[in-house]
């Protein structure tokens, strides 16, 4: 029922709308699991639009940028959840704003 | 070539100081003063193959130089490091090395008991090192380097006790007090460079007849200058006052800086500038005006003074004031022939009375000796040789040289000139057989817990032959016949000055700038050396010093009691006794206002402004950070925030 492709206009608005999403999470938001998720969001973002671009370019270079991302993502994910637990550990709550000792 | 050794002669005591100061606690003290006698001893050796160097120069040449290296030049300004040897230095060389080495071997029996020995002969050999820059420097600039040298050594060897309050303040106030001559004289050296373009001593001299006009005022201001500088380091009027103090230094120190060498630069200098001396007739009047008043006002304090170290203090300021005079008079041989015979008899004294002081253990008050002759037999011995020396009892050294000061001071000065100076041979005769008196004549009132006993033979020794030089010293200057003036005949090089010469040359330059010159023609009238009025002064002069013995054998002998009935309650005594106030006067005058200027400028100025003003900066960057530190808040999502209002606002300025 669609003729041809969706055109790369929405790809972008959803990937931008996303991104929004996960800047607004990461500022607005207490609760560190939610700053980390809206990462992310952030991140998968991201990944959208370079898919969308390799697509309507007819490219191959977005598709591996994108499991680099991954990548990386997965390693952050990784450490930054090691770091929240050892956060817990010290302070028995996921409140971001509690963390406000690493300052002069 | 046996000159060539000139360079090693300052160089032994050098070494020897820094041997002793860097190993000195590590060596031992037998090393130590071993050390240091024997650079002295290997300078003094040196010294006379110099000499004989010396003597085999081709006739007529009465100068060696030495540059041992180009010290510093700029533009056509240069200044070598070198060394000059002519009769003068060479007479300083002798005393220096030769009084030198006799006294560092009677500090090695003096100072035995101090665990600083070798503190105390670092410091020693380093000053000796210094008074002989200070003798053989070529230039006005190396004489300045060894003036301040030995006045830095004086310094710490005055304050050689520095656990006691009193020798610091007597260390501190002879650099000051030297301070003062030390500023005149480099402005004296500043003044000739801008006359001379040169600072070399045979190029000056050899020049200042036909670049500086007689009596003009370039050579007197230059002279004047000159001459300050000297009455700072040889303590006359009106710089004197340290040296009494300085007695709070070891008895060896007060021996050869204080009485035997480094006092005498004063007249070294005066007498190696006589070229510019001779032409500044006013500074000649001031010369001898200041070393005559000089003479007498120090002779009448030391007649008051119970410390015995004291009493020899004012007693050399009193000697200086007599080589000063015949400065003044143009007597420069006098002068030299005085210093030379003072260095030998002043410091038989000095280490004569530290003879004593170290035989009652540590006493130095007059009042608490008496009757130590029998003893202590060599120290009385030669303590009476030197005293009658310088009290000048025929034959003794120090009648002829004071005679021919006094002589010169009536034919070349003036009568008030030699009526002053006779005046202080009275009170010298006076107040040093007050001295033997009191010390080694009559009761004992030494603490009867004290045994006093003779000093050993290292100490002695030294006591001996000081004792022998200063009986046989006036042989360099028998005066009577015409020519056998051994030292006259030696220095006539050095002292050479050619009058008609310069007044010409003088009248040359008045001329050219078209000024009128004056009538000297008076100055060239020939002078006769009068045999009989000599011999006549020489007979007055020893009845007047027998005179002075004869009062002190008196008052303090014949009739211990009259002394007191004399002084008791007599302002004039209390005033004498408190050297005339001056040392309250220049602490009114000169001490107190720079120690409140100081003070202020310390309160106020170094505490408030310029402390302040650096504080303030740093206070005010503290301030900006505590602003910028706003920005630090710990909270993450204000980091975060700031990240993305950074990118947004990049990307809003890059599109």
């Amino acid at each position: 029922m669609f003729e041809g492709s969706v055109p790369i206009a929405h790809y972008l608005t959803l990937s931008a709308v996303l991104f929004v999403i996960g800047i607004v999470g990461v500022l607005v938001r207490r609760n560190v699991i939610v700053v980390f998720m809206s990462i992310e969001i952030m991140l998968n973002a991201v990944n959208i639009s370079l898919i969308a671009f390799d697509h309507y370019l007819n490219l191959s270079n977005g598709q591996i940028f994108s499991f680099m991302v991954m990548c990386v993502a997965a390693a952050e994910v990784s450490v930054g959840l090691a770091i929240i637990i050892a956060l817990h550990r010290n302070k028995p709550t996921v409140n971001l704003d509690e963390f406000n000792l690493l300052k002069w | 070539m046996l000159l060539k050794l000139t360079c090693l002669v300052p160089l032994f005591p050098l070494i020897g100081s820094i041997i002793n100061g860097f190993f000195g606690l590590r060596i031992g003290k037998n090393a130590v003063g071993i050390i240091a006698a024997g650079s002295m001893a290997l300078s003094f050796l040196t010294s006379i193959l110099v000499f004989i160097g010396f003597l085999l120069l081709p006739e007529g040449q009465h100068i060696f130089e030495q540059v041992v290296w180009s010290w510093f030049g700029a533009g056509d300004f240069s200044v070598d490091f070198g060394f000059q040897v002519d009769p003068l230095t060479l007479v300083m060389m002798f005393v220096v090395t030769g009084v030198g080495f006799i006294i560092h071997v009677y500090a090695i029996g003096y100072m035995h008991e101090e665990y600083s020995f070798y503190r105390f002969f670092a410091y020693f050999n380093l000053f000796a090192s210094a008074m002989l820059l200070l003798i053989m420097g070529n230039n006005f600039l190396l004489m300045f380097i060894g003036w301040e040298g030995v006045g830095c050594c004086s310094y710490f060897l005055i304050g050689y006790y520095f656990e006691k309050k009193s020798a610091c303040d007597a260390g501190t106030k002879a650099f000051i007090v030297n301070r003062v001559g030390d500023f005149a004289f480099l402005l004296a050296v500043m003044y000739i460079f801008n006359i001379f373009g040169t600072i070399d001593f045979s190029e000056v001299m050899h020049a200042a007849p036909e670049k500086l006009v007689y009596a003009g005022e370039a050579v007197t201001i230059i002279t004047m200058l000159l001459f300050v500088g000297a009455t700072g380091k040889s303590a006359q009027i009106p710089l004197y006052t340290w040296l009494p103090d300085a007695m709070e230094g070891p008895t060896p120190v007060s021996a050869l800086i204080h009485a035997a060498t480094m006092v005498t630069a004063g007249v070294y200098m005066i007498v190696r500038c006589n070229a510019l001396f001779n032409l500044a007739p006013m500074t000649m009047l001031a010369v001898a005006g200041i070393g005559a008043a000089t003479a007498i006002m120090a002779a009448t304090i030391g007649m008051t003074q119970f410390d015995i170290k004291r009493v020899l203090a004012y007693s050399t300021v009193s000697q200086i004031g007599y080589m000063m005079l015949a400065c003044g008079v143009g007597a420069y041989t006098a002068a030299i022939f005085h210093l030379v015979t003072h260095a030998f008899f002043k410091a038989c004294l000095f280490l004569g009375s530290g003879s004593v002081i170290h035989g009652i253990h540590g006493e130095q008050d007059m009042r608490k000796m008496g009757g130590l002759k029998n003893y202590m037999p060599v120290t009385y011995w030669t303590f009476l040789v030197s005293t009658l020396a310088i009290a000048g009892i025929p034959p003794l050294s120090g009648f002829f040289s004071k005679d021919e000061v006094l002589y010169h001071a009536l034919m070349d000065g003036n009568i008030i000139f030699w009526g002053m100076g006779i005046s202080a041979a009275l009170l010298t005769a006076f107040y040093m057989f007050r001295l033997v008196f009191m010390t080694f004549h009559g009761e004992s009132r030494v603490d009867p817990n004290v045994h006093p006993h003779e000093s050993p033979k290292v100490m002695t020794m030294p006591l001996v032959i000081l004792a022998g030089l200063a009986t046989a010293g006036g042989i360099l200057g028998i005066p009577l016949f015409h020519g056998w003036h051994i030292l006259h005949n030696w220095l006539e090089p050095v002292l050479h000055f050619d009058l008609a010469n310069a007044l010409h040359h003088s009248e040359h330059i008045l001329h050219e700038a078209g000024r009128h010159a004056p009538s000297w023609a008076h100055l060239l009238d020939p002078k006769e050396h009068n045999i009989w009025l000599e011999m006549f002064l020489m007979v007055f002069s020893a009845c007047v010093a027998i005179t002075g013995i004869a009062a002190a054998y008196i008052f303090y002998i014949k009739r211990p009691d009259l002394p007191e009935k004399f002084t008791k309650g007599q302002w004039g005594f209390e005033l004498v006794q408190n050297k005339y106030g001056v040392d309250e006067l220049y602490d009114e005058t000169f001490v107190k206002p720079t120690v409140e200027a100081s003070n202020l400028l310390w309160k106020e100025c170094d505490a408030k402004a310029i402390d302040g003003s650096v504080i303030g900066t740093a206070k005010i960057i503290g301030w900006l950070s505590k602003q910028a530190q706003a920005f630090q808040s710990g909270f993450v999502r204000n980091y975060a925030l700031f990240i993305a209002v950074g990118f947004i606002s990049l990307l809003l300025i890059m599109f």
